[in-house]
């Protein structure tokens, strides 16, 4: 049995998050009614000409700055050219041999602490097509022009990753990158942010390539995974049978977890870029790189290490609470009121709040618990007015909408019993109940300790201060002792 | 550089140019002949001329990022040779 090399290459297409499109004034909002945010340029009217978008430039340098990529001085937009009813000019704009990020990297954390440097190729800008609509009429198919030049880099990476998990590793690093450069809202179900992976198998130890194949239509992390499992698994199939893979395009089907074959595009692979005349090249100066430079926020790389470093977090926590920017905001504006807490802080997000957010399905930025909220219940342990199990039971209460950590501690009066003396009588009361264990523990049996601590616990709803009552209960227990 | 008949075929049809047959053969002759005129140019030395993407010696002018076009769907659509539901339609793209 051979063993096999899987060799993955992506094709990332994040949405710039502008106001209006690359080449025209037109508004690039989503979910509008269709064909009402399409104007005369996104048409491809006649007479018409192309002006590039400032802020699509700005986006595309402080990518690349964050990458360490070399920013092209004159990029030059080309046409790619091509016929579909979605593509109104019969070509896209797009950038060929001069594209205005050129080549960078980005490191990625795997398993165990292990980490790789992942090539990235380039980075183009480009214009998005239109959508075609193909069930809405029985025999006609329907176009919506409302997402026509809307702008797109698209991050092309060096054919780097060698299994599905890097690959998805990389992707969400991406992806949360450019969130943090706010160049993207990185909306997958809205197409914001779109993968396409170039897969293909080896013999390992062979240098050449095996031929790819080029995946399209992926729109999760998960569906990328699975994806790209699908196809590594078919292309072995296929050689092993004898057979070879064709370089081509494939649909992965989520439904049916499949990739396949994408017949139409065979022929339409010559699409002729040349400069476009309508732009002229576009010029980036040394002073805008550094004015950009200068301007850009802590990126995720940066922050984790502050965390390290600075909150003495462990690499775990850091790493997660930095891997997507709603998480990092998330953790530090919880932070900022408790400012001696980040290790208490990160527990609480890593683990209470993380299995609730799962449980519910959504994302940190709509947790029904704020980070005021959180800080206030983490301040409450720390006082020592709550045991940190009750404050679980008060985190499932503020989970529910019953009101803060403060008033529900009131409400279901939970706070914590330390006063000396009503700990002291609920001791003397357990003891009194169990002679035979006392006895156990005189005789050198120090296991029942735990029996005691539950069971005054228990009479105590769980409000006995823990630490106390095992100084107090093991206090009385070996003055009987002598 | 010559061009053969498939090739202007091919051409065409990435352009969606409809081309008679009988026509094929003079566009083949025209076309390479337009070649052969452009390839006088590589008798220049061009070494250590940088190469320019564009006649005008200028850069792109950029604009800012604002919104400023008006929704005239209904201005568009009243050109289109098919309209329904706010969507143009084209022949049915995949079967």
């Amino acid at each position: 049995m051979a063993t096999w090399e899987t060799v993955i290459g992506l094709e990332i297409h994040a949405q710039l998050a502008t106001k209006s499109k690359i080449f025209s004034g037109a508004s690039t909002a989503f979910g509008t009614a269709p064909n009402t945010q399409a104007c005369a340029v996104d048409l491809g009217f006649p007479g018409v000409l192309p002006v590039l978008n400032a802020e699509v430039v700005n986006m595309a340098i402080k990518f690349g700055v964050a990458i360490d990529a070399e920013i092209t001085p004159n990029s030059v937009f080309a046409r790619k050219n091509y016929f579909y009813p979605d593509l109104p000019k019969g070509y896209q704009i797009s950038q060929f041999e001069l594209p205005i990020v050129g080549r960078g990297q980005l490191g990625i954390s795997l398993d165990e602490g292990v980490s790789k440097i992942i090539g990235i190729t380039r980075a183009h800008l480009e214009e998005d097509a239109g959508k075609s609509l193909h069930d809405e009429f029985p025999e006609q198919t329907g176009v919506d022009l409302n997402r026509a030049g809307t702008p797109l880099l698209e991050i092309v990476s060096e054919p780097d990753m060698r299994s599905a998990k890097e690959a998805v590793v990389y992707a969400r690093k991406i992806h949360a990158l450019v969130q943090y450069l706010g160049i993207c809202d990185g909306n997958m179900q809205e197409g914001s942010f779109r993968c396409d992976a170039n897969v293909s198998v080896r013999l390992k130890g062979e240098e050449k390539l095996g031929t790819r194949a080029e995946i399209k239509n992926i729109n999760s992390f998960r569906f990328l995974e699975r994806a790209i499992n699908f196809e590594i698994e078919r292309q072995i199939d296929l050689i092993e049978d004898g057979s070879k893979v064709v370089q081509e395009t494939r649909l992965y089907d989520a439904d049916k977890d499949e990739t396949r074959s994408m017949r139409s595009k065979e022929e339409a692979n010559d699409y002729r870029y040349f400069p476009d005349p309508d732009l002229l090249p576009v010029a980036v100066t040394d002073d805008d790189i550094n004015r950009i430079r200068a301007s850009l926020p802590e990126l995720p790389e940066q922050k984790r290490q502050r965390f390290i470093v600075d909150l003495q977090l462990s690499e775990y926590d850091a790493e997660v609470l930095t891997s997507s920017r709603e998480t990092a905001i998330y953790f530090e504006k919880t932070l900022a009121q408790l400012p001696d807490q980040a290790k208490q802080i990160a527990n609480w997000i890593l683990g209470e709040l993380s299995a609730a957010l799962n449980k519910a399905d959504i994302n940190i930025e709509q947790s029904p618990i704020s980070p005021d909220g959180l800080s206030n219940l983490i301040a409450r342990i720390s006082d020592n007015t709550i045991s940190g199990k009750i404050a679980k039971q008060v985190f499932e209460a503020m989970w529910q909408g019953e009101g803060s950590a403060d008033s529900i501690i009131e409400a279901k009066g939970l706070k914590q019993i330390t006063d000396t003396g009503a700990i002291e009588s609920l001791i003397d009361q357990v003891i009194a109940d169990n002679p035979d264990q006392v006895d156990q523990f005189r005789a050198g049996k120090e296991k029942v300790l735990g029996f005691f601590v539950g069971q005054i616990m228990k009479q105590s709803k769980g409000k006995a201060n823990p630490g106390q009552v095992n100084q107090l209960l093991r206090e009385k227990l070996n003055k009987g002792r002598e | 550089m010559t061009l053969k008949t498939e090739d202007v075929r091919n051409i065409a049809h990435l352009a969606r140019l409809q081309v008679d047959d009988e026509s094929i053969e003079r566009y083949a002759t025209d076309l390479s002949n337009v070649l052969v005129l452009v390839e006088q140019l590589n008798q220049l030395d061009t070494s250590g001329i940088t190469p320019m993407a564009h006649p005008l010696d200028a850069t792109q002018r950029l604009r800012d990022d604002a919104v400023n076009e008006t929704d005239l769907r209904d201005k568009f659509q009243n050109i289109a040779p098919d309209v329904k539901n706010g969507l143009y339609r084209v022949p049915k793209v995949i079967e």
